[in-house]
């Protein structure tokens, strides 16, 4: 987000000015502060106490043992394992995709508009909604997916995919592929739009290739924003269970969960404090994982 | 990028948009053909593109059997209330935030920003005992309550954005000849914004449409589910009936498409305007 801008700012303070200014910041504040600030400070402190919905009378604090709890318990490394592919997995395949409708949207025609406005609609249906879409596609005796690829010879007999753990994990990326894809679009098309027309035709006039003009003069320019928006993906995907649990619940067998999914899979048994745990888990990877990430960037920036 | 393009790169080009345009749509084409198809022939090979014959036997089973017109009502009055009230507070703090320089500001969008990045599952233990404690629990003001404090952060980086490309002169001025400071606001810059102020209300209406976690926490009673509450207790039955859900999907999905579609390029510029600036 810029903080640059082109309006001068130092206008003189007055008390009845900071006052008014106050009023207008205030309900925004004040509703994020009490419903959102305030619940997830309490919610953090549950990782540490025995909290569950169905007890509300007894839940003493109880140190790390709902971390312990975690970690001994084998499903909690195949969720890591999980996670790692759900966001790898959804997000190169997503950018690249993305990345490419981008470059065929860049030019204006005709229809581009409604073009938009039509590949938007991913956007318009929850996570939840896509997975139950996809649940229903991906159904292993009557969905539409099986019988595309035997009409096409791809395959000669139904698979089962959201029994299988495997073909589980790989139905629900393909739904997720296909809800984020547009996202990258949007942003690397607005991005692109931003690259001077004249640095592309020096390129032009220098004789070289759309394939080099491209890669040596698009993307460089263009770095920062792709860059950003990778994490930010990164991130979001990492929070985001909704297709998991619309498609296969973290079945068969808790073997799809991702870390967050399998949060909602411990609310559900009202086991906030456990759910908390990971939660915490969950911020403390997400930022390691954002440190590194902004620090690798700075570094070559800095070379 | 060189501007002729020769007929081949043409097709190509064209080939590809229509394929991603195809499989964008398919879902929705597939939800919609099995929501109109008769419910013996939905479970039947072989598999149809096109029911036939046509019914609307998944629609009327839908709402005989369970309230599904009242979980509609239910949403489109908590979603545009919460939406509504959402975008009225994020234009407030958005005007201050984009026009002013203050020590906090810096530390606020933080604040904001980082709501968004957190998995808000951690809040929900202590919002039901909350809830319950204010007697909100399975009330749809209690909900939309909850709906408002969701919108607020990002409608607010939103919208900041919006401000940004309204010079501050238009509200000077107004000021000058005597309005307060709110009155300019609502009076010369709100009409200027008026796309802007759309899609952040679309925007909020379709996240508080689609929520499924809260209302499923809070919403316990028959009359007061959402429907995303209701979806959810129909796949987490033993044996999901596809014909009343795909017809429940179709429901779903359609007033927030349209919406979305009407609004698409308002969204776009709100979404992509700090990215590319940044």
């Amino acid at each position: 987000m810029s903080v640059t801008d082109h309006h001068s700012k130092k206008k003189p303070f007055t008390i009845r000015k900071g006052l008014s200014l106050l009023g207008f910041l205030a309900p925004a504040v004040v509703v994020v502060a009490v419903f959102t600030y305030y619940p997830l400070l309490r919610g953090s402190q549950m990782a540490f106490r025995q909290w569950n919905l169905f007890d509300l009378r007894n839940t003493p604090w109880v140190g790390f043992s709902n971390f312990a709890t975690l970690l001994s318990n084998p499903t909690f490394y195949t969720v890591l394992k999980n996670s790692v592919i759900w966001v790898v997995g959804s997000i190169v395949p997503q950018l690249l995709i993305g990345f490419g409708l981008a470059l065929l949207l860049r030019r204006r025609f005709r229809f581009r508009g409604i073009y938009q406005a039509l590949v938007f609609f991913p956007w318009a249906v929850s996570g939840f909604l896509i997975g139950i879409l996809f649940r229903w596609m991906f159904n292993g005796e009557f969905g539409v997916i099986n019988d595309l690829l035997r009409k096409t010879g791809l395959i000669e007999t139904n698979i089962a995919w959201l029994a299988t753990p495997k073909t589980a994990m790989f139905a629900v990326i393909v739904a997720n592929v296909w809800y984020g894809v547009t996202f990258f679009a949007i942003m690397i098309l607005a991005a692109l739009q931003s690259v001077p027309e004249e640095l592309l035709e020096a390129g032009a006039i220098d004789g070289a290739g759309k394939v080099r003009t491209l890669f040596q003069i698009v993307i460089p320019f263009i770095r920062t924003t792709l860059l950003l928006t990778v994490l930010l993906r990164v991130i979001w995907v990492f929070n985001f269970p909704e297709i998991i649990y619309g498609m296969t619940g973290g079945g068969p067998a808790q073997q799809t969960h991702i870390v967050t999914s399998w949060m909602i899979n411990f609310t559900q048994q009202g086991d906030y404090g456990v759910a908390s745990a990971l939660g915490l888990i969950v911020v403390a990877v997400l930022i390691i994982f954002t440190s590194f990430y902004l620090m690798a960037l700075k570094e070559r920036d800095a070379r | 990028m060189i501007n002729r393009q020769s007929l081949p790169v043409k097709v190509i080009r064209v080939a590809l948009l229509t394929l991603w345009m195809l499989i964008t749509l398919f879902p929705l084409y597939w939800i919609l053909v099995t929501s109109f198809k008769d419910p013996g022939s939905i479970a039947a090979f072989p598999l149809r593109y096109l029911p036939q014959p046509w019914s609307i036997e998944n629609y009327t089973s839908l709402f005989s059997k369970s309230s599904f017109g009242v979980y509609m009502g239910n949403s489109l009055l908590v979603s545009l209330c919460a939406a509504a009230a959402g975008t009225l507070i994020s234009l407030l703090s958005a005007y201050v935030l984009a026009r002013f320089e203050f020590r906090a500001k810096g530390a606020l969008l933080l604040a904001f920003l980082v709501t968004q990045m957190i998995p808000a599952f951690i809040a929900l233990g202590p919002l039901y005992v909350m809830m319950v404690n204010l007697n909100l629990v399975d009330r749809k003001g209690g909900l939309a309550l909850l709906y408002i404090a969701m919108c607020i952060p990002f409608c607010t980086i939103m919208l900041r954005g919006f401000f940004e490309n309204v010079p501050d002169a238009l509200e000077e001025a107004a000021m000058v000849d005597g309005c307060s400071r709110l009155s300019a606001l609502f009076r010369i810059i709100v009409p200027v914004m008026t796309p802007g102020i759309m899609a952040a209300f679309i925007f909020n209406f379709v996240n508080c449409w689609n929520e499924l976690f809260l209302s499923v926490t809070l919403m316990n009673s028959d009359s007061n589910k959402t429907i995303p509450t209701a979806l959810n207790g129909f796949i987490s039955s033993f044996n999901i009936e596809w014909g009343p859900m795909a017809a429940a999907s179709v429901l779903t999905i359609i007033p927030t498409m349209v919406m979305f579609a009407l609004a698409s390029r308002w969204i776009v510029e709100g979404l992509t305007s700090g990215a590319v600036k940044g």
